[in-house]
């Protein structure tokens, strides 16, 4: 089963695209764009559609998705937990 | 085998212009907001009519009134109406949309309420809308080739999994549909923040890149003009945060999944412009769902494709609009909403080309005449986009 699905393998948050993922879940991440899978712990629970970090990030540090700059990190983030509004926010507007 | 190619054709109906359509409505239209009870009194007297409702028409000026009368005219003009009956509460007005909607050659008619009264005037108009059903009544659909086929697109209500499955899936059908030689279009100008780089690196060529760049910065000087915020929980919207979706760059990022791959952007329009020729066309727009709908139904559009992911239910009174969803959970709670399912994509158990195969399989469906669930639903939001305060 695939739990995650991401667009580029420099992205730094992936996608849950399976209901109920729970703190401890080892993660199944699909590259879309690239075909293959990586792995990563859920260290909490990631409802379906939201994001869960792929790596540790600092404050002011860009997210990526789809290799691209989606924008900053207000609040620091460690690889396994729920990416969202608490903790990114945009650098537009 | 490929769903398309240049020798597809699709049941339509061939108009006096020359256009082909999907559809074959006979609309009551009102031109402002004192019309709108008698318009949907004949409606309710003639059988095979639709009345349009809308809350607008009055002391509009300047560019917000072109585009009323823009988005008026294109609505009538559009090749899905067979015939158009307009009601407006005085003549001049009412008389400069029948003109603009008789250029099309399709039967079309006027009348105006002051100095008759909403009887009269529901009576006359009845009449009309007799003769103009009974005209559309025996019409026949014909063979058309693919290329007369007018297809646009708008995402509503995205979630992550509308960058990840359902916007890529129609970015697949247009890289299928631009080189037969249809006529396409994306707009949601608001919804490129972020990936505007993307779009530019699209355009044919620089006249359409700096007509594009003109569109993007004029729509976000508006929203400089007004903001109060970060536009957080307007743009992305609530349902789009409880989908997922962060940041506006992160919507748009999905957002232009739309335009595919290979596809150019061949041209650049205005709100309720005709395109001039066919290839993909950016329209500036609101990326309001209804607004823009009602805005490709104006240019001339007559096929929709929209994606959503947390289910927005969106129809149009004229433009069928075929809902594709990736998200499993809106699927299973929501499932008389969507027309294609792409789901399984996002557990590597379809390809994006058969995502996209499946999308042009209900493209041509519903344009030889199958409904959509929005129609089924009764779906028929008409949305007119202001520019600003009326006088």
């Amino acid at each position: 089963m695939i739990h995650v699905v991401l667009h580029d393998a420099k992205d730094t948050v992936g996608v849950a695209v399976v209901e109920g993922i729970k703190a401890g879940t080892q993660l199944n991440a699909w590259i879309m764009d690239e075909d293959k899978t990586i792995s990563v712990e859920a260290t909490q629970d990631i409802p379906i559609g939201h994001k869960v970090a792929l790596k540790d990030m600092a404050v002011g540090d860009t997210v990526y998705k789809y290799g691209i700059d989606i924008g900053k990190v207000v609040a620091s983030i460690r690889a396994g937990e729920h990416a969202h509004v608490h903790n990114i926010k945009t650098k537009r507007w | 085998m490929p769903v398309i190619d240049k020798n597809t054709t699709f049941r339509g109906y061939r108009r006096e212009n020359g256009r082909v359509g999907v559809r074959n409505h006979v609309i009551i239209l009102p031109l402002d907001d004192l019309s709108n009870a008698a318009a949907e009194a004949v409606a309710a007297a003639i059988k095979g009519t639709m009345a349009i409702p809308h809350p607008y028409g009055r002391l509009q000026f300047g560019p917000d009134l072109d585009l009323h009368f823009r988005t008026l005219i294109g609505t009538g003009s559009n090749p899905n109406v067979a015939a158009v009956v307009v009601i407006g509460i005085e003549d001049e007005w009412t008389r400069k949309v029948v003109d603009g909607i008789a250029k099309t050659g399709k039967p079309v008619v006027g009348f105006g309420i002051e100095g008759h009264g909403d009887h009269e005037t529901i009576k006359r108009a009845s009449m009309a809308a007799k003769q103009f059903v009974q005209h559309a009544t025996a019409l026949h659909r014909a063979e058309c080739p693919i290329k007369d086929l007018w297809v646009s697109t708008k995402c509503g209500e995205s979630d992550t999994t509308s960058g990840c499955g359902s916007n890529p899936t129609v970015g697949n059908a247009f890289d299928k549909l631009h080189p037969l030689g249809t006529t396409l279009v994306f707009g949601e100008t608001s919804e490129i923040t972020g990936g505007e780089d993307l779009v530019a690196a699209r355009c044919a060529n620089d006249q359409v890149r700096e007509r594009f760049m003109f569109m993007f910065n004029r729509y976000q000087d508006m929203i400089n003009r007004w903001r109060t915020s970060d536009l957080f929980e307007s743009q992305p919207t609530k349902g789009n945060i409880a989908g997922g979706l962060t940041t506006i760059e992160e919507k748009a990022l999905g957002n232009i999944q739309k335009i595919g791959r290979k596809c150019t952007v061949d041209g650049v329009i205005d709100k309720a412009e005709e395109p001039t020729h066919p290839g993909l066309w950016f329209m500036d727009s609101s990326s309001a769902a209804a607004e823009m709908v009602t805005l490709c139904a104006a240019s001339g559009y007559v096929v929709h494709f929209f994606p959503t992911g947390q289910g927005n239910v969106i129809g149009n009174p004229i433009l069928p609009v075929i809902k594709l969803c990736a998200n499993p959970r809106t699927v299973r709670l929501m499932s008389e909403h969507v027309d294609v399912d792409c789901s399984s994509l996002l557990q590597r158990e379809m390809t994006l080309d058969q995502a996209g195969d499946k999308l042009l399989e209900a493209m041509l469906a519903t344009s030889n005449g199958r409904w959509t669930s929005a129609e089924a639903l009764g779906h028929r939001e008409f949305v007119l986009t202001r520019i600003h305060e009326s006088a």
